[in-house]
């Protein structure tokens, strides 16, 4: 969206790189760098990314973009169930179907903006679900979703069927644990990578200037409809991309995937973290699976022994209070959090970051502390 | 060279209603190219859906507008700013968002790579001729200064003045103007004036929507006075100053 130098995009992304590879280590004291749930950080790191193309740089709200993250996955099954245990032509053909369907329904959609636009997506993605629900059941599965079964045909590696069901391989490689993260993990910087290009690109400029002012657009010569698709089907692919990831991860596929909660959650990713900031997302979206998997661990019983310190009258009252909070009730506190953040931090944890970086320059400028004013500078540049 | 040659937009017949209003009837009117046309009149005269009419905002119930060869009734604001067309608005449209610079190289980036481009790979800090051009535009406009700020911050001039250097990147053939220095000090309603006749001597015809008289004396060759949806007089400033129609018309019979 700036103009930047390449040298801090350059620093930006060796910085990033190695934050990502490293993460098993630095999120090990907050009890987070155990497999399953790092996957899910990098898996919706990228829908989040990719989300934030489309609302962060054009500011078209879409509320239907978990459809695409169940077309990559039933496209990803479908792939190891059809093809191959391997994952790469699973995620290929998850993100490409993911990119055909974002053309059709984007296609429709776009012929409207701000509101109407939102409701348009809603209701095609709510349409997909109930059709993976009910009348797509021959390829869905319906309710029970899709799974692989012994008898499914694999034409590409029938040689190697053992007993028991496969499991995802990258050239023998199994896709589960630590080599899972690290495969997502590869994906979610090379998708960090083409969004920062377009982030820096003229194409980016133009979806900002979109989202600016769409009148002064049109009078300055450009046809702002086929700049939307194209941001669009890129952020749909990123979706299917990472719904394919999920599958790969964990070869199942299920209808609720596409519900309008998935949805939304991708939009409270993206706030969250900071909209139309190139990490804000990404932030959002391992803030929101962190807290989700911390807090639904949570039932009664834990509760009443967290609070055992507490005499018995105290303890009970503060398990009546903080029980509706956690577990099943862990959405609760997402909106709680949620509304906190917009309201005092429209611009999500990035303005936060950003705020604070102003202070201690501030700080700074009045000591006459070269140094501290130093790293607040650097900090406000990333975003 | 005969007279058809260097007609740059040729509006004839047009027609508008709106309800039952009928907001312009049988206008006619050539605009020689890099001539100062200054459109004036009273309020609700129809200078304004005059001039919706020749960016495709609005379309005429009949008659046509001609740029050179080119049909302009029927397209879109796009295809018609892409064939030459650049507009000024009333009230200042340009990216609040987005810093003075970047205002800039948007419509250059239009000028330069058509209606629609997909070139999301190569950094737009590389692309160094066009930032040079925006920074020229800017400094001839006098806002190099502000260059790296966020365009909302800007004075109401200041925007007005940005919103002329969005369109003058471009190069235009035609800029039409909708009252450039409406709600400007006199300071600035000047360095406008000044502007705008650095850009006549460079040859860019001009449609000129203004109420300042000074501003319209100053700048116009050629001046058209609409009343009530119709031309009531046309022609050089000093025959249109003298026209008694006019005077009743706009001006109440006051001396200009």
């Amino acid at each position: 969206m700036s103009i930047q130098s390449a040298r801090k995009d350059l620093i930006l992304m060796v910085v990033f790189i190695a934050a990502v590879l490293t993460m098993p280590i630095w999120l090990a004291p907050v009890g987070a760098s155990y497999p399953d749930l790092l996957q899910k950080f990098a898996i919706f790191g990228i829908f989040a990314i990719g989300f934030n193309i489309l609302f962060g740089l054009t500011g078209y709200l879409s509320f239907g973009h978990a459809a695409f993250l169940g077309v990559g996955s039933y496209a990803a099954v479908w792939s190891f169930k059809l093809l191959t245990m391997n994952v790469i032509p699973a995620i290929i053909f998850g993100t490409v179907l993911a990119g055909i369907f974002a053309v059709l329904i984007g296609f429709v959609s776009l012929r409207r903006s701000g509101i109407y636009f939102s409701i348009l997506t809603l209701a095609f993605a709510q349409m997909s679900y109930n059709m993976a629900y009910s009348v797509l059941t021959p390829v869905t599965n319906g309710e029970t979703g899709l799974q692989l079964e012994q008898s499914d045909p694999r034409i590409f590696d029938a040689a190697a069927t053992g007993s028991g069901l496969p499991s995802t391989e990258l050239f023998g490689m199994k896709m589960s644990g630590y080599p899972g993260f690290y495969f997502c993990a590869v994906l979610l910087i090379l998708a960090f990578f083409v969004s920062l290009r377009i982030f820096r690109s003229p194409f980016g400029m133009k979806l900002a200037a979109i989202k600016s002012n769409q009148v002064r657009m049109s009078y300055t010569g450009f046809n702002t409809r086929p700049y939307l698709l194209v941001a669009f089907v890129i952020s749909g692919m990123y979706a299917g991309l990472a719904g394919s990831l999920l599958a790969a991860t964990d070869p199942l596929a299920g209808a609720e995937r596409m519900q309008w909660t998935a949805s939304g959650e991708v939009v409270l990713m993206t706030i969250l973290g900071g909209l139309g900031t190139l990490i804000g997302p990404l932030l959002g979206a391992g803030l929101i699976k962190y807290f989700e998997n911390i807090f639904s661990a949570y039932n009664e019983q834990v509760l009443h022994e967290i609070f055992s310190f507490l005499p018995q009258f105290m303890e009970n009252f503060m398990v009546f209070i903080v029980n509706p909070f956690v577990g099943e009730g862990w959405h609760l506190t997402l909106g709680a959090l949620f509304m906190i953040i917009v309201i005092f931090l429209p611009g999500g944890i990035m303005e936060g970051f950003a705020k604070i970086a102003a202070w201690f320059k501030k700080r700074g400028n009045k000591s006459d502390d070269d140094d501290a004013a130093a790293p607040a500078k650097a900090q406000t540049s990333e975003g | 060279m005969s007279e058809s040659e260097n007609i740059v937009l040729n509006v004839s017949g047009v027609n508008k209603t709106f309800g039952g209003l009928q907001a312009l009837s049988d206008i006619n009117l050539k605009i020689k190219e890099g001539e100062t046309h200054a459109i004036i009149g009273p309020n609700g005269a129809g200078k304004s859906t005059m001039l919706n009419v020749c960016v495709g905002r609005l379309v005429p119930d009949s008659g046509s507008v001609m740029f050179g060869d080119v049909p302009l009734t029927g397209k879109t604001p796009y295809e018609i700013n892409q064939v030459g067309v650049a507009r000024v608005f009333q009230t200042p449209e340009i990216f609040p968002e987005l810093t003075l610079l970047q205002n800039v190289i948007v419509p250059a980036l239009a000028k330069r790579d058509g209606n629609f481009k997909f070139n999301a790979f190569k950094p737009l800090s590389a692309e160094k001729e066009l930032i040079e051009e925006a920074e020229h535009v800017l400094e001839d406009l006098g806002l190099e200064d502000q260059r790296h700020d966020i365009s909302a911050s800007m004075s109401r001039g200041d925007k007005r003045r940005l919103e002329l250097a969005m369109c003058l990147i471009q190069h235009p053939k035609l800029l039409l103007l909708d009252e450039p220095t409406a709600g400007m000090a006199r300071h600035d309603t000047n360095r406008t004036i000044e502007i705008l006749k650095r850009i006549k001597s460079r040859g860019m015809t001009k449609v000129i929507i203004e109420h300042d008289m000074h501003v319209v004396f100053s700048l116009a060759d050629h001046i058209s006075v609409l009343a009530q949806g119709a031309i009531i007089a046309d022609g050089k400033p000093d025959d249109v100053r003298g026209n008694p129609k006019v005077q009743e018309a706009y001006l109440g019979g006051a001396h200009l």
